[in-house]
Formats: structure tokens, C-alpha cells, sequence
């Protein structure tokens, strides 16, 4: 009966650890929350007869959301709520920036975002090297050193021939731009 | 693209992430808001001059004090909105407990004077210069306080803007009273309250337009 709280302090040992710069556990918080971002998008989507891609497309919105607004959980609260919010936050805005407005698809369901998991995950329309060819040349650098080839912020730093700060500035400001670009390609 | 590709980029070397930056940058924000607010007052309007006159003074510690309600209550919801799902468990109407207590105050000193006297106390001798003082002092602490809230993640846009709005004019009033010589308190019901409120309005319809991430 109580799987639903030991599903948010797992999640919610997770994000703390992954908070604090471990890799591994935010690996696995993000890979848990894939499954139920996608159950709770398809539930949302395709029964009003939209495409799994189009849910892939909003599990990795939400994903990427969740991982540039970190900073914004606090880790005092539930982990649960602060996902949901994200979760429905990202939705209503691609509704409200989707070509086809009017189809039928209620948000206003108390289904939980934790309350289903699907891992049958299909390729989504975004297409990580045409977005990142939209950012200025440095930042591209810095996360395709740091984040894509998975060098050391040093040796990236000393690849660039800027400053270990400064590369820890470009991946973090690229990754809220590839995120907004993702946004931007809805409202197209 | 794959999900599990993009997890592989976001969990690729994960930086350590400071949670109290979000709450620290927007106090800061509020603050640096007051000083420009004040320092805007202080150099165009300037202090009324008749301070030693307890009356007056007392006006003006109930003007502020008013203020000061608004923006901490105003402050209080504002840091919850800043976050996703701060809306969830916040009970927004607190904030309005401010201009009630003053519309009653108001409206016993009204109810207790003259009704000859209404009409002065109710429009003192500069009213449109506090309408239009307080919703342009409060334009600079407004861009300041968005400016930090964009740097957070409001999943309510609407009523976010319209906390930032709330809190730019309640700091707006505070400058603004430094100077205001209309001393009744329908006075500043009406016109503080007001202006206040047309902050708030304003800080709603922007919100939705600038605070989208």
C-alpha cells in the first residue's frame, strides 16, 4: 500500500545525491522519472489520438527542464509535487503552442505523474545535433567536451583555452538554451 | 534522438547544485529593489519637511508600515511561486490582509468624521500625483524582482507576475510615502491600495509573456 512513499524517498534520495554531484544516482533518478513522464504524457496525448513521438518529444522537454531547474527544488519538500508541477507545466505549454489546440486532452486528471511507468521508449523528432548547432560556438565546445565526449571539466578548460569556470558557465547556460530552443520549435 | 541518449548527456559529469540560490537571489532582488526604489524617491521627490510634527511623523510610520506588510507577505509567496508546484500549497489570500486591515481603519475614520470632511479625506491634495508616482517608482523594483524570477521555474505564470507586481508596488508605496504629505488614512486605502493593485494587475498580464521557460 505504501508503495507510492517509497517510490518518492527513493526518487528523492536520488535527486539529494545527484543535487550534491553524484553522476550515477542522477543517472538513475532521471532514467526512473523517463518511465513515468512517458506513461503520464502518453496517457495525456495519445488517447486524444496523438503520436508516441509527440510524447517522446515532451518526456525529454520535461527531462531537460528538470535538468536545468534543479536548482529550483528544494530539498525540504516532496520530491513527487515538484516533478508533477514541471511535468504539467511543460504540457500545458506545448497545448498552448501546438498546431492542433483544440483536440481534447484533459490536464486537469488527478492521475499522479508517478502513478504509471513506461519504459517502450520511441525516438522523438528532436534532433540533439541540429539544436546544438544553434548555439554559439564556445558553448557548443563546452558541452560537446563535457556532456557528449564526457571529458573532464579540466581537460575541456584546457582544450577551449578558457577557464574551468567558464566552462562550467557555457554547459550550464547551453543546456537552458538547448532547452528553450526545444521550446521555440513547438511554438514554430 | 533517443531518451536514454539525452540522459546520457545531462548525467555526464554532474556539477554540484547550490538550492538556496533561487531564494538568496530573489531576497536580493527585493532588497536591491527597495534601495533603487528609495534612492528614486529620495532624488526626484525628496522627504516631506515636516517631521517634527508628531502627526505627521505617525503618518508616515503608518504609511510605511503598510508598505512593509506588503512586501513581506508579498515576499513570503513569491519565493513558494518561484519554484515548480509552489502554488500548489500556497494560500495566496494572506497577501491581501494588508489592504483590508487599512479599508477598515479607513473606514472607521470615516464613519467618525464629518461627512463634510469626506471628500478631503478621501482625495487629499495630490491624488493624482501618488497615482501616478507609485506605479512608476515601482517599474525599476519590478524588472529587478523578474529578472530573478526568471532565473527560477514558475509553473504559475500569472500569479507569479502578479506576486512580483505586488511586492515592486508594495516598495514603491514605501518610497513613495517618504514624501507624501496626504495624511488620512482613506487617503491611503484608496490611492495606496489602488496603485498597489494596479501593480498587482499589471505584474499578472507580464508574467504570462515573460516569465515562460
Amino acid at each position: 500500500m505504501n508503495t507510492e512513499h517509497a517510490k518518492e524517498r527513493e526518487l528523492r534520495a536520488l535527486m539529494i545525491a545527484g543535487l550534491n554531484g553524484d553522476a550515477a544516482a542522477h543517472r538513475a533518478l532521471l532514467s526512473a522519472l523517463s518511465g513515468h513522464l512517458r506513461a503520464y504524457y502518453r496517457n495525456k496525448l495519445v488517447r486524444s489520438g496523438r503520436g508516441p513521438e509527440e510524447a517522446e518529444d515532451l518526456v525529454q522537454e520535461a527531462l531537460m527542464a528538470i535538468h536545468t531547474r534543479r536548482d529550483t527544488y528544494d530539498p525540504a519538500e516532496l520530491l513527487t509535487p515538484w516533478v508533477y508541477a514541471i511535468a504539467r507545466y511543460k504540457l500545458i505549454d506545448h497545448l498552448r503552442h501546438s498546431r492542433s489546440k483544440q483536440a481534447n486532452v484533459p490536464i486537469e486528471d488527478a492521475l499522479d505523474v508517478m502513478a504509471a511507468d513506461d519504459r517502450a521508449a520511441t525516438e522523438s523528432s528532436l534532433d540533439l545535433t541540429k539544436l546544438l548547432a544553434k548555439l554559439p560556438e564556445k558553448v557548443r565546445l563546452a558541452i560537446r567536451y563535457v556532456k557528449i565526449e564526457g571529458l573532464s571539466v579540466v581537460e575541456a578548460a584546457a582544450r577551449c583555452g578558457i577557464s574551468e569556470s567558464a566552462v562550467k558557465i557555457n554547459v550550464h547556460r547551453g543546456l537552458k538554451a538547448l532547452s528553450a530552443a526545444i521550446a521555440q520549435d513547438k511554438a514554430k | 534522438m533517443k531518451t536514454d541518449e539525452l540522459i546520457d548527456v545531462l548525467s555526464t559529469n554532474v556539477e554540484r547544485v547550490d538550492t538556496g540560490k533561487v531564494s538568496r537571489n530573489l531576497q536580493l532582488a527585493i532588497v536591491g529593489g527597495l534601495i533603487l526604489a528609495l534612492i528614486t524617491g529620495l532624488a526626484v521627490l525628496g522627504v516631506r519637511c515636516d517631521l517634527r510634527n508628531p502627526s505627521a511623523f505617525g503618518f508616515l510610520v503608518l504609511k510605511v508600515g503598510f508598505g512593509v506588510a506588503v512586501i513581506l507577505l508579498g515576499s513570503h509567496y513569491l519565493l513558494k511561486h518561484a519554484r515548480p508546484g509552489g502554488e500548489m500549497r500556497s494560500w495566496i489570500f494572506v497577501t491581501t490582509i494588508p489592504f483590508v486591515a487599512v479599508m477598515a481603519l479607513a473606514g472607521v475614520s470615516l464613519i467618525s468624521a464629518p461627512a463634510s470632511h469626506w471628500d478631503h479625506m478621501l482625495m487629499g491634495d495630490r491624488w493624482i500625483e501618488c497615482l501616478l508616482s507609485i506605479p512608476v517608482i515601482a517599474v525599476v523594483p519590478f524588472a529587478v524582482i523578474m529578472w530573478a524570477v526568471r532565473m527560477a521555474a514558475p509553473t504559475n505564470l500569472a500569479r507569479t507576475g502578479a506576486l512580483a507586481g505586488l511586492v515592486a508596488g508594495g516598495i514603491s508605496a514605501v518610497a513613495y510615502a517618504l514624501h507624501c504629505t496626504d495624511d488620512s488614512l482613506p487617503f491611503v486605502a484608496v490611492w495606496y491600495g489602488g496603485t498597489i493593485v494596479l501593480c498587482t494587475v499589471a505584474g499578472a498580464l507580464l508574467g504570462q509573456k515573460l516569465l515562460r521557460w
